[in-house]
């Protein structure tokens, strides 16, 4: 059993539900590790949740990204650690600089809690290995700044290099507007660094763990993580080479 | 060490959409105040600043401006500074 860590900050509310989606659907270890911790302890990838860290004040993700555990979440990403942020944890590694760009106000302005659809753009990673190619999902989001924006040189980057992991689709599994959620420029929902080893999305894939509540779409991705600790997946191109 | 007003305005980068801005706008006209071409909402943050003479309390601020206060990626900013 791989261990993982959830960064709990003030104002997170997913992380109960990582947990869960790791321990009981996963099988894993997790623990919470509260964000004035200096130390992550032993574990094998770190969770950065999503929630409303700091009432999201200034910018989501903005005063997290200093609280006293952010230090050693960097340092294991810099080692090569597997960290996944979802939502506001998406937020926070953007605002980290970890991943580029940044997530602004849904084009909306309103709180979107709803269904979307997504498509799997890689599965030659970490984080996505045990979906299909080109597997369409639906997930949660719930987020009122989920409007992924970057400057062109960085989106025109992302795309050379293969970083795009989730885009918005429409029904027909095409990126449209009609299937953009927020308004994120070129439908982007998730990204991945260069290494390879820090992966930031908007939806919440720990939400579609169980058929109960309407959806598994999510469950891959907790089980790439788990194939690729185990030993079972390995990355073999280099690590921004495209699918 | 004086104390300094300082002001830093933060506002949406140029050539982002600003959904805020927009539908600020759009009420506005809404208002029948046609005039209107553009809006970008922003935000103020108001600061008193220790430091030994205005050079140093500018310094200061951009300094926090450039780590915290605004997001170089999606905002630009800019400080006044008078003493308190």
């Amino acid at each position: 059993m791989k261990q993982f860590a959830i960064i709990t900050f003030p104002g997170s509310n997913c992380d109960y539900d990582c947990y869960r989606a790791l321990r009981d659907v996963a099988g894993q270890e997790a623990r919470f590790v509260w964000h004035r911790e200096t130390e992550l302890g032993a574990c094998d990838a770190v969770i950065l949740p999503g929630g409303f860290s700091y009432g999201d004040y200034l910018r989501a993700g903005a005063i997290a990204r200093f609280s006293p555990i952010m230090p050693a979440v960097l340092a294991f990403a810099r080692a090569g650690g597997l960290v996944l942020g979802v939502c506001n944890g998406f937020q926070v590694l953007c605002e980290a600089h970890v991943l580029p760009g940044a997530l602004v106000r849904n084009r909306s302005l309103k709180f979107q809690g709803e269904s979307v659809r997504l498509r799997v753009e890689r599965t030659d990673t970490a984080f996505t290995n045990a979906y299909e190619p080109g597997q369409k999902l639906e997930l949660e989001i719930a987020h009122g700044q989920g409007n992924y924006v970057a400057d062109e040189h960085t989106l025109d980057q992302l795309e050379a290099e293969g970083r795009v992991i989730f885009r918005y689709v429409d029904a027909a599994g095409q990126p449209t507007d009609a299937g953009n959620p927020n308004g994120s420029l070129r439908n982007i929902a998730g990204i991945i660094n260069r290494e390879g080893n820090v992966l930031g999305l908007m939806p919440h894939p720990e939400r579609c763990v169980e058929a109960l509540l309407g959806s598994t779409d999510g469950k891959p991705l907790f089980d790439s993580l788990v194939r690729s600790l185990d030993g079972a997946w390995q990355a073999d191109a280099a690590p921004a080479g495209r699918a | 060490m004086k104390a300094y007003r300082v002001e830093v305005r933060i506002s949406p980068r140029e050539g982002l959409l600003d959904p805020e801005g927009k539908a600020v706008a759009s009420a506005l006209r809404s208002l029948e105040f046609d005039e209107v071409e553009e809006v970008r909402v922003g935000r103020l943050i108001r600061l008193r600043v220790l430091a030994d003479g205005p050079d140093t309390a500018l310094e200061s601020a951009d300094a926090m401006c450039r780590k915290l206060l605004a997001n170089p990626t999606t905002e630009d900013y800019d400080i006044r500074l008078e003493e308190a």
